[in-house]
């Protein structure tokens, strides 16, 4: 069988200049307007408050809060009031940063089915409070136990996901 | 058939997988799409049309990077279009190249993939992020690792699956794997179930052994009408059925221990084939595995285990290459073993079933008789699955 085409460079190859390089940065920013559900839960966390929308037609109430419902592709403009309580759906203990690079201390991201909601229905958080190495973590954490809300003082919050600085386990 | 040709597969070719290659995309995939054929012995001449498929452009960081390879991929002066749903494009694009001739317009499609992630700095992993959400999720300081982590989680916990279970699924792989011409180095390999489960934790329950790599590659496949491949008198491995599906991208609202997308793309897929019973009528399977969790949670998916019971058909090793009785899934190594350059990845696993079928696999090839066969992959917001179904 004819040789596979490729040429494998090694890491050396590179830092030490052997295979020839040209580098650029991309030099973009953005700034996301939150839009018409999406702005108005985040100004509901800035009060304190986890707000949800519930569809007349599949009669869900839905986290994180929509303009429509996918299900029906119906508009949804019923805002209800949830509680910064809820369980624990799943959870990772994630050592590794968003540029691969190792940590020393763990995230705990977890989805979170948010009280008040429909069965199944979560949002993506971080828990805290839980440890801060793998077998305290995993003596503490379970799929299914009770967290709440952990917020930032009133003064600092600014209508962002990290108003809820991350929640903790109940009790 | 409400479709006008027939479209077979007349050959494949793949570049080695690599964790940083020195060709550039272009030469990547000319080395790819003259692989495809010389193995199908036509020239450029005999391509009527060209469908190019690479996944993110922030890798690369080229935008509208299938233009920029086209000319590699054969496609000047030619129809040409891209296929980008994340990491189910390797798979999307041989769907895109089927209906193309299935379509009546074109006798010949050329598939070309290509992939090099390796250019993104410090680690391509943060051109992902931008997959999350923008309001309610980057913020929380978000990583690729993490979704599937949660995946994983949600689906051993659903079933109860220890984790040496996945480390037999990785080991078995990277064996495989260690036939694999493309296998990209130190990927593939006889690692313990030990080594596998001792492997330095990423992100809990997602552990290194146990993830396909960062690589650089190319593939491409040639496809044609039956009445292409009447004139000349050939006997080939002919696409049966394609089939994909998008879920809902709120994904903290679905019950992430099922794949649903891919369900209803394997039915799609089925149901043109003909398929009614796939555990009788599919022998050998490529199920995307970027993730070891994710062959056995992609297995059920394609209705070829109840849930729940792809990971006690590892135990009877229902799932190895040399099965009798059972489908071998993954005889080529997969993205564990062979290597991860994503649009390539999901050629490679088509290429491995057209191989399988047509008997040219080598030391890969299954033991059972193999007439039909499945690969699929997976990818956008873990929400996409798409699926080609190859008889001969
Ligand atoms: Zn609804």
């Amino acid at each position: 069988m004819r040789p596979l085409a490729g040429t494998s460079l090694s890491d050396q190859a590179l830092t030490q200049g052997e295979a020839l390089t040209t580098s650029w940065r991309v030099k973009a920013e953005y700034a996301w307007d939150t839009g018409a559900a999406v702005g108005k839960f985040l100004a509901g966390l800035k009060e304190g408050k986890v707000l949800g929308v519930q569809c007349s037609g599949c009669e869900r109430t839905l986290i994180p809060p929509r303009a429509f419902c996918e299900l029906c592709f119906a508009p949804i403009d019923r805002w209800v009031e949830l509680s910064g309580t809820g369980v624990i759906n799943t959870f990772s203990v994630s050592f590794v940063n968003w540029d691969a690079t190792r940590r020393d201390t763990p995230e705990i991201p977890a989805v979170i089915e948010i009280d008040g909601a429909s069965p199944g229905l979560g949002i993506l958080h971080v828990l805290g409070e839980v440890g801060e190495d793998l077998p305290t973590v995993l003596s503490k954490v379970a799929i299914g136990k009770r967290v709440q809300a952990v917020w930032k003082p009133q003064s600092e919050r600014e209508g962002a996901i990290t108003d809820i600085r991350y929640f903790k386990l109940v009790g | 058939m409400p479709y006008k040709n027939r479209v077979a597969v007349l050959g494949a070719g793949l570049t080695r997988f690599m964790r940083r290659a020195l060709e550039t995309p272009k030469e990547l995939a000319f080395q790819a799409a003259s692989a495809a054929l010389r193995d199908a012995s036509l020239t450029i001449s005999d391509v009527d049309c060209v469908v190019g498929i690479t996944a993110p452009d922030a890798f690369d960081g080229v935008h509208m990077n299938a233009e920029y390879f086209a000319d590699g991929a054969g496609a000047r002066g030619k129809p040409y279009m891209r296929s980008y749903v994340g990491g189910g494009s390797g798979v999307f694009g041989v769907i895109n190249g089927w209906y193309h001739v299935a379509s009546g317009d074109f006798d010949t499609c050329l598939v070309v993939a290509e992939e090099k992630m390796s250019s993104a700095l410090p680690h391509p992993q943060g051109a992902f992020n931008a997959i999350y959400d923008q309001f309610l999720e980057r913020p929380l300081g978000v990583n690729l690792l993490w979704i599937f982590a949660l995946e994983m989680n949600r689906y051993m916990s659903a079933h109860g699956v220890p984790m040496e279970t996945f480390a037999q699924v990785a080991r078995k792989n990277k064996l495989n794997g260690m036939d694999h011409p493309s296998s990209q180095s130190g990927i593939s390999g006889d690692f313990s179930i030990e080594e596998i489960m001792d492997s330095e934790v990423m992100a809990w329950p997602v552990q290194r052994l146990m993830v396909s790599p960062v690589s650089d590659g190319a593939g491409a496949m040639l496809l044609a009408s039956e009445e292409f491949v009447k004139k000349r008198g050939l006997d080939p491995v002919w696409i049966e059925g394609v089939g994909w599906n998008l879920d809902t991208s709120y994904w903290t609202n679905r019950d992430l221990y099922y794949p649903r997308y891919l369900e209803k793309a394997a039915l799609m897929a089925y149901d043109m084939a003909g398929v009614t019973d796939p555990r009788k009528e599919i022998h050998v399977v490529e199920p995307y595995d970027p993730f070891a969790y994710k062959e056995l949670h992609h297995l059920e998916g394609l209705q070829l285990a109840d849930k729940g019971q792809a990971p006690r058909l590892v135990e009877k090793g229902f799932w190895d290459r040399d099965t009798l009785a059972g489908i071998p899934a993954t005889p080529s190594g997969g993205l564990i073993g062979v290597g991860n350059p994503i649009a390539a990845a999901g050629m490679m696993k088509v290429a491995e079933i057209y191989w399988q079928l047509e008997g040219r696999a080598g030391k890969r090839q299954v033991r059972r008789e193999a007439r039909r066969g499945l690969a699929q992959a997976w990818g956008d917001l873990m929400q996409v699955g798409t699926v080609v179904i190859l008889g001969k």
